[in-house]
């Protein structure tokens, strides 16, 4: 077993925390999200073409007046994504763009991927999202508090605030896209740093009631440095397969594992220096969880 | 915990390879297998087409709403009811009536009221008026005399979209109900969508319609072919709707493609007549208030065989034709959703998402066996009976594997080696204090599990929470992370527990490091 003193430095770990959580907040509301069109609605259209330039794609799609338009590499060379901001339904958009390029261009166009979400449709899944996201948030709060104390409930969901919001953060600051998929990945983040956190908590609990003259400082530390191996290789397992979708997974899963691996790395550092800490800022001892069992069976 | 009764032991293995033979499923050719069951690869793997349609009942209402108006004068004549300043607007009708007692008498009878059908199913009639003063009403659908507009509109263009995409001939379509006023298609290998599109936001709205020579009262000003404005007669001779046939042909005189069509009796018997009182006429071909063709009658059509032509080219003759075997739609499609995914970035995806996952299932169990050696193998052993059983449950279900999908399998490759990790560091903590290695290892599982439990739960909840939330390819995601946490769970808890059981019975007593 490591025998690292975690707990002397919570105090810094948790102003760092906060000093990040606030600079994400700002980034997210100042900077915003970059939302991919799943969520802010128009055309996406994927194309593979020998010897053409996003320039020249950009040059004809600019004769067509179709508002904010963005041409961007995706992957290999002569790979392309086209992401046109047209604001509601147009059913011969597509066609014509896809013809006006076939035509311009001096090459083979192969269109592989053509997507359209329409206003409203964007409004909705924008809104289930943030729906599932929100209900994740309480099912974890509500199994903890069952499974727990309330300190532990308000504890873990502190983490888990942390680790969505300031993963969110980074995706502001590189104005990464937001899609679909990116919203199963922040719900992955949730169930895995939850994972991590009730480990620990498990093994924080159970040194409470066994040795009552630890304070709760010393008892963290101790759970902590007990699990820490456990929450390692579990880390590691996990990153090398988020690693081996990162590198090898194709550009569609790019996003997803990106944001998989920053929550998982943000998760595994929540469970150790926000989630620990706040029992102690709550004043945990093992008269919590006594008087909890007293309720529970009278 | 080490203990296993044979009736146990039985049980474990005959599960495992019950399920795992189903996985095995899925590299069978076809035609040889004794059980078609098998994953079905997601649009965004197999390629095809995600279309999402919305119908707009709100001109529908307007259509309705405004044939009402005639059967309400009439009520009203019939009944010595004085009205006036009867006015059409988008969604009601507002009149002045002098007595309001004696129409509502009328207007909420349940016998043969003709007017304001009462509707069963919901307990409610069709309309219900609103009194704005004294003798000012307001007279609209109620609640349920819109969802009932909106369900036979909504039922109606499913069967029509069916029609249209049979006609077509893709393989294998979804068409599904989607809420209350959506349609969802998925056309799965079809690599370019813009016909389907156009089939469907057709509503072949098909009338024949007498041309007028004067702008008098009851004539619509409609375009035709060359952009002449013509001035054609409100009175629909015959609809779409008397159609039993309608075939592309080519007209030999000209070499032109025109739509040959069959009528049905009764509109055979409406064209006769028609065409009989009025030769030398000419006959308006109005579809979705354009004008198709407009040509000259030479001689009365009693046959119930006519032609349509207008410069059509082959293709636009047999989609025209296809429109109108498949029949109407109440109401036009607007497309609200579209997701195309040609078929080589679907093999693409499949090769990267393989490749990935075979790559970290090798790293995932070089380095448990590195962390763990003998133990690692177990939790190997684990792992890959794990992966056959998410397989043979996914079969099993005949669940859709999407990319995100084999994203959530990779994932559970990293994290189901979270549960035996978890068993194996408490076990070495009990051998620390435990004398006796059978009873550090029993009381390991022993004591990991309620946190194994614990941990695996609430990635459940999460994974529940977005295959609900969730849509399209994001649901195969929740979908194998779900499944794939409850394998984790049987094969930790039970294989790789039996086979650490075999390894501690039979070393008894001798130095087992772990």
């Amino acid at each position: 077993m490591t025998n690292y003193n975690f707990s002397s430095k919570f105090k810094h770990a948790n102003i760092f925390s906060i000093v990040l959580f606030f600079i994400s907040i700002i980034f997210i509301i100042f900077k915003g999200l970059n939302y991919g069109i799943d969520f802010k609605g128009g055309t996406l259209i994927e194309l593979r073409s020998n010897n053409i330039e996003a320039s020249s794609i950009r040059d004809v799609l600019k004769t067509m007046d179709l508002g904010d338009v963005n041409v961007k590499k995706f992957g290999k060379e002569g790979d392309f994504i086209i992401k046109v901001e047209q604001k509601g339904d147009n059913n011969e958009l597509i066609p014509k763009i896809k013809n006006n390029l076939s035509n311009s261009l001096n090459s083979d166009v192969n269109f592989r991927r053509v997507e359209n979400v329409g206003p409203k449709v964007s409004a909705e899944l924008l809104q289930s999202g943030i729906i599932a996201i929100s209900l994740s948030l309480a099912a974890m709060l509500f199994y903890i508090w069952v499974r727990f104390e309330w300190q532990f409930s308000i504890g873990s969901i502190i983490a888990l605030f942390h680790d969505v919001i300031i993963t969110l953060g980074i995706f502001s600051l590189l104005s990464l896209e937001i899609n679909l998929s990116i919203i199963a990945a922040v719900l992955t983040i949730v169930g895995y740093s939850m994972n991590d956190t009730v480990v620990i908590y498990d093994r924080i609990r159970e040194n409470l009631g066994k040795f009552h003259k630890l304070d709760i400082s010393d008892t963290a530390n101790l759970s902590i440095n007990e699990t820490l191996a456990r929450t390692i290789i579990t880390s590691v397992t996990t990153l090398l397969a988020l690693f081996s979708i990162f590198i090898l997974g194709g550009e569609i899963l790019r996003g997803f594992s990106f944001a998989m691996i920053l929550g998982v790395i943000i998760g595994t550092y929540s469970s150790i220096f926000v989630a620990s800490p706040i029992l102690k800022y709550f004043k945990v001892s093992y008269k919590t969880i006594e008087k909890e069992e007293e309720k529970i069976v009278p | 915990m080490l203990n296993f009764s044979k009736i146990n032991i039985l049980f474990i293995y005959f599960l495992l390879i019950f399920i795992s033979i189903f996985s095995f499923l899925n590299f069978q050719n076809e035609n040889d297998q004794l059980i078609k069951k098998k994953i079905n690869l997601g649009l965004d793997l197999q390629g095809g087409s995600y279309l999402l349609l919305e119908i707009n009942s709100d001109s529908l209402v307007k259509e309705k709403i405004q044939s009402k108006v005639i059967p309400i004068k009439k009520l009203l004549k019939d009944n010595q009811i004085n009205y006036k300043n009867f006015k059409i607007n988008e969604k009601n009708l507002s009149l002045s009536i002098d007595n309001i007692e004696k129409f509502d008498l009328l207007f909420n009878s349940r016998k043969d009221n003709l007017v304001n059908p009462y509707i069963d199913n919901y307990r409610s009639y069709e309309l219900e008026y609103k009194k704005i003063d004294n003798f000012r009403i307001e007279i609209s659908f109620s609640k349920f005399g819109l969802l009932t507009i909106n369900n036979s509109a909504l039922k109606q263009s499913i069967e029509i979209v069916r029609r249209r995409i049979d006609d077509v001939g893709t393989k294998e379509p979804t068409i599904l109900q989607r809420g209350e006023k959506r349609i969802l298609v998925e056309l799965p290998g079809l690599k370019d969508p813009e016909r389907i599109k156009s089939l469907l936001g057709k509503t072949a709205q098909l009338n024949f319609r007498l041309v007028s020579d004067n702008k008098e009262f009851g004539t619509d000003e409609l375009t035709s072919e060359n952009g002449v404005k013509l001035n054609v007669s409100k009175r629909i001779i015959m609809s779409g709707e008397n159609l039993i046939d309608a075939q592309p042909s080519i007209q030999n005189q000209n070499n032109e493609p025109t739509v040959s069509f069959t009528l049905d009796r009764l509109g055979a018997q409406k064209f006769g007549r028609a065409t009989t009182d009025n030769v030398g006429k000419r006959l308006a071909i109005v579809l979705d208030g354009e004008i198709v063709s407009a040509p000259n009658i030479n001689e009365p059509i009693t046959s119930g065989n006519g032609m349509i032509s207008g410069n059509f080219t082959f293709q636009e003759a047999t989609d025209l034709a296809l429109l109108l075997r498949s029949g109407a739609l109440p109401t036009p499609l607007i497309v609200v959703e579209e997701r195309t995914v040609g078929p080589d970035l679907g093999e693409d995806s499949i090769k990267s998402g393989v490749k990935s996952l075979i790559v970290g299932f090798i790293l995932v169990i070089l380095f448990m066996l590195y962390k763990y050696k003998i133990f690692g193998l177990i939790a190997n052993t684990a792992l890959i009976a794990n992966l056959l059983m998410l397989i043979g449950v996914l079969t099993i279900l005949e669940a859709t594997l999407t990319l995100p999908g084999i994203a959530g399998i990779i994932l559970t490759v990293g994290m189901a080696v979270d549960a035996n990790v978890l068993i194996f560091e408490r076990i070495r903590e009990e051998l620390k204090t435990e004398k006796s290695i059978i009873h550090a290892f029993d009381s390991g599982y022993k004591r990991a599990k309620i946190t194994v439990l614990d941990a695996n739960i609430t990635t459940l909840i999460a994974a529940i929470i977005l295959f609900a939330f969730g849509s399209g390819p994001v649901k195969g995601f929740a979908i194998t992370l779900g499944i794939g946490i409850i394998t984790t769970l049987f094969t930790a808890y039970f294989l790789a527990r039996h086979l650490t059981s075999l390894v501690v019975l039979n070393t008894k007593n001798k130095e087992i490091k772990i």
